[in-house]
């Protein structure tokens, strides 16, 4: 069997403890038959990028609420550049601002959903992400 | 340079790609296993099992921040989940526990899910131990799922086995049934500041006396000496450990069992033991896994799924259809034309 499964790391950056969005997203990529590396709480951009590295994984979910997303995910993506990991997509979720998507999806993040956002939605767009 | 190259000069991100094609039993994984044999067989490779939340990540976490403190020694963890069995999916939650050693170059963790085996660990587990071994990792660490009474596949990987029991998940029968507990060559209570724990260590250690009788009964209250049932010398017995993972305590003895038990390995010629059953049990699958291959390739076209069809229907036992399979006219395989010109 080398039929490639898709590997995501859902990781929570940052100081806040709202956890039951990544726990619904990591619960439904499962159901869509992915095997996703749970991190926890409280991540930093290090710890997000090495277990990223060690799991080599093809997605990385991260879900922020704290409102730190413009200072944590352009390190996120910095360090992932630096280990060689230029070609893993990653998604982002919690309460992220209309302005700032656009500065977002310039660095590199490839989707982004608030509130509202339906699992179906990520699962798809996930698929698609890892055909191009 | 090749990407086993790579893995050898210590290249962490060449090492995750390579744990990821053998994961996938892909054919480069195993040209690079192939590659890599011979730089094997330096590693401890630790099994660590027990039933759901009795604290095996925290305490691998523990055993691994001791390692590092102590000796300096590169460690490698695996940690198993389960796979969903309707979806193939999983949720790998043991880096949860684990975060105290982010950070560190001498350790490196992976998560892996098991992927339809019901052993306890996954199919290519096994492998994913070897890269690391080739790697240098000089401590591999295996977490099991969280294993019920038979899951005991880890005890045929790993050269020392920890079983963590923690207290109230069983009385003393649960401790004499065949299985997990047979496979520990050591014994960890976790959770040992938790009420119960002393029922949980008699209950352990009665068990494992009435494996190895000892010299002393007691008889209405009294203790007698009875003539001495002395094991034979240099049998390994069972420590029990206890351990608070959670805050570190107890840790430093189980390192000293696992060095301990290390030692009983290599003198007893135990250690050469395991490793020759574990490489011929490999040696044997993968030749049943080629033989299997070159039958099917070997049968003629649609034969193989009409005979499946007939069991199906149950008209055909599974057994009269492998007969069936066995003895089907395989028109062009060599072997059968150099034996009947």
């Amino acid at each position: 069997m080398s039929e490639h499964t898709i590997r995501v790391l859902v990781a929570k950056p940052g100081l806040d403890g709202h956890d039951r969005g990544a726990k619904v997203v990591a619960r439904a990529l499962r159901d869509a038959g992915m095997e996703v590396i749970y991190t926890g709480l409280r991540q930093t951009p290090e710890m997000i990028a090495e277990a990223a590295l060690q799991e080599d994984v093809d997605v990385v979910g991260l879900s922020i609420l704290s409102g730190a997303h413009m200072a944590l995910a352009p390190r996120i993506m910095e360090l992932l550049k630096a280990n060689g990991q230029d070609q893993v997509k990653v998604f982002m979720g919690g309460i992220i601002p209309d302005e700032d998507m656009p500065r977002l999806k310039a660095m590199g993040i490839t989707g982004i959903y608030g509130p509202g956002a339906s699992t179906e939605d990520i699962v798809k767009e996930i698929r698609e992400a890892m055909k191009s | 340079m090749s990407l086993t190259q790579q893995v050898l000069k210590g290249d962490r991100l060449a090492l995750s790609r390579l744990l990821t094609l053998v994961e996938n039993n892909s054919p480069e994984g195993r040209a690079a296993l192939a590659e890599l044999f011979s730089h094997t067989g330096k590693a401890h490779l630790i099994g660590v099992t027990g039933s759901p939340g009795t604290g095996k990540s925290s305490l691998v976490n523990q055993l691994v921040l001791q390692y590092r403190k102590t000796d300096q020694k590169k460690v490698a963890v695996i940690a198993v989940d389960p796979s969903s069995p309707f979806t193939g999916g999983a949720v790998l939650g043991d880096r949860v526990r684990m975060r105290d050693l982010s950070g560190d170059d001498g350790v490196f963790i992976r998560s892996m899910a098991s992927r339809g085996s019901v052993g306890g660990i996954a199919q290519t587990t096994a492998a994913l131990a070897q890269v690391f071994d080739a790697a240098g990792y000089e401590i591999v660490i295996i977490e099991t799922v969280g294993a019920g009474q038979s899951e005991v596949e880890i005890a045929r990987l790993a050269h020392t086995t920890l079983v963590v029991e923690a207290p109230g998940l069983g009385d003393d029968i649960q401790a004499i049934k065949a299985g997990i507990l047979e496979i520990a060559d050591i014994l960890v209570i976790n959770k040992a500041d938790r009420p119960g724990v002393e029922h949980t260590e008699r209950a352990l250690r009665s068990s494992l006396e009435l494996a190895r009788p000892v010299s002393r009964v007691y008889h209405h209250g009294q203790a007698m000496t009875v003539k001495a049932h002395k094991p034979p010398p240099n049998t390994w017995i069972p420590p029990i450990n206890k351990t608070i993972a959670t805050d570190g305590s107890g840790i430093a003895k189980v390192i000293e069992s696992i060095a301990k038990h290390m030692q009983y390995l290599r003198t007893s010629g135990e250690w050469n033991a395991r490793e020759r059953a574990r490489l011929r049990s490999e040696t044997e699958a993968l030749v049943r896994d080629t033989l299997m291959t070159q039958f099917l390739e070997g049968l003629p076209e649609g034969a193989f799924e009409s005979a499946l069809e007939r069991v199906f229907s149950h008209s055909l036992s599974p057994i009269e259809a492998a007969q069936f399979l066995a003895q089907t006219e395989r028109p062009q395989t060599p072997r059968a034309t150099k034996e009947k010109p």
